[in-house]
């Protein structure tokens, strides 16, 4: 798994990380995008929805952090 | 650059009505008294405001005696809600909400009681079946659920629930009044004057004739028991002038309207990454709502802006808030790059071709 860390990313920022780097791993692989900004709860599952990318659901960071994971499905 | 303003954004204030405008102006003059004294000047007033209420009790479709004006839409929310739940309160304080009711609902409903959330669907109309199932929970007070919503449009099936025995249902209907009949079903509704083209300053509230009701505020020796404060009469008389005209034109006005929106729908519906919000048959006929992916939601509306349209938005990323739209976020709809485009009784098809021609271009100029 990957993980990006979009601390103190103000949206769509974390957003736009997320879709650049989903190439970044392997069809079936996991990405996790662990964001402070209160928008991406919503928009990382919003996102997944519009591009066909499987959500998989909310983790915690180390330091409390939510921690959003996605799973490429293509 | 565009210096023509194009004003979208009649879900926050219509602008006035000339119906309104132009009574507003003579009732100035006449409607100054206190309507409770016994004077001529105090007649005049009170002959002023009672005309204002038989007005708007035709235009609703209710009884004179069941209008109240307040001090605007949220003070009818507040009193109408927050007055259901007090008659109730030996019965139990809990207030039932959908989780698209607009803030001044659910602030309410978190003022001094404990309030449930009932989701929606995906295109925002609320889940009937857990409402009615909230609504049975015992220490119910009130259920309350808006006509349509004031963010995406959709119509909530107001008048399809049968709710547990006796619980009452308030209505918010801020977003609708004016433009669409009222549901049934309610004990007490809101609306608003500025959103169909009165002035700001009066709201309405309706408090069904019979239903059980008591003010949840220090009572006032005023004309209607059911509000507080010195009547404003001249713009009571104007909200009603205004009422009276949008209900005689919106046959026409909102097949017009409608068509209007749908043609944004499809603008929008033809960028990539971009997502329209709402149901798109079941909507006010005046609104659109629409999220466009990597697109902070601030610059979209400080772009249009500057090319001359003004629109709102319920991203977080705007300056006025830093949580996204509790409605976006309950419909599981992206809540950055959103706009709400609504438009006023004057958008002409030529304004709305022009917003779509300079959409595109916009957010590709904004993900570059």
């Amino acid at each position: 798994m990957i993980e990006l860390d979009c601390r103190e990313m103000l949206c769509p920022q974390p957003i736009i990380e997320l879709a650049q780097h989903l190439a970044d791993v392997v069809v079936g692989e996991l990405i996790a995008v662990v964001a402070t900004d209160s928008a991406a709860r919503y928009d990382v599952p919003a996102w997944c929805r519009m591009r066909e990318q499987e959500y998989v659901g909310e983790e915690t960071a180390a330091d409390g952090v939510p921690r959003y994971v996605v799973r490429r499905t293509s | 650059m565009n210096d023509a303003s194009t004003y979208l954004d009649a879900a926050s204030s219509e602008p006035l009505h000339p119906a309104a405008r132009q009574t507003l102006l003579a009732a100035l003059d006449q409607g100054y008294a206190d309507p409770r004294r016994l004077h001529r000047p105090a007649r005049n007033a009170r002959l002023l405001l009672d005309n204002a209420r038989a007005v708007v009790a035709e235009c609703l479709g209710v009884r004179a005696d069941e209008v109240t004006f307040t001090s605007s839409g949220t003070e009818a929310v507040h009193r109408g809600l927050l007055g259901l739940a007090r008659a109730r309160r030996s019965r139990g304080s809990v207030i039932v909400h959908s989780a698209v009711e607009h803030s001044a609902v659910i602030h309410a409903a978190e003022w001094g009681s404990e309030s449930r959330r009932v989701g929606v669907m995906g295109d925002g109309q609320v889940d009937g079946g857990d409402l009615v199932e909230q609504s049975m929970v015992p220490g119910v007070a009130v259920v309350a659920l808006q006509s349509a919503n004031h963010e995406v449009g959709t119509i909530q099936p107001v008048g399809e629930f049968r709710l547990s025995n006796d619980v009452p249902l308030f209505v918010d209907a801020c977003a609708s009044m004016g433009r669409l009949a009222l549901p049934d079903g309610w004990a007490a509704l809101a609306g608003s004057a500025h959103k169909w083209g009165g002035p700001a300053g009066v709201g309405v509230l309706l408090i069904r004739h019979g239903t059980r009701w008591e003010t949840p505020f220090p009572a006032d020796d005023r004309v209607d028991h059911r509000a507080s404060g010195f009547e404003n009469v001249p713009a009571a008389l104007a909200a009603a002038a205004a009422l009276r005209a949008v209900v005689d034109e919106r046959e026409e006005t909102n097949a017009r309207q409608f068509a209007l929106v749908d043609r944004i729908r499809d603008a929008v519906k033809a960028l990539a990454d971009t997502e329209v919000v709402g149901h798109p048959v079941e909507r006010l006929p005046h609104l659109v709502t629409f999220s466009c992916l990597y697109v902070n939601g601030e610059a979209l509306v400080t772009e249009l802006d500057r090319r001359g349209f003004g629109v709102a938005s319920g991203s977080a990323c705007t300056a006025s808030t830093l949580e996204p739209s509790h409605v976006l976020a309950a419909m599981g709809a992206l809540t950055h790059g959103n706009v709400r485009v609504s438009l006023t009784r004057s958008t002409s098809a030529g304004e709305v071709e022009a917003f779509c021609s300079a959409l595109p271009e916009v957010v590709a100029g904004l993900r570059s």
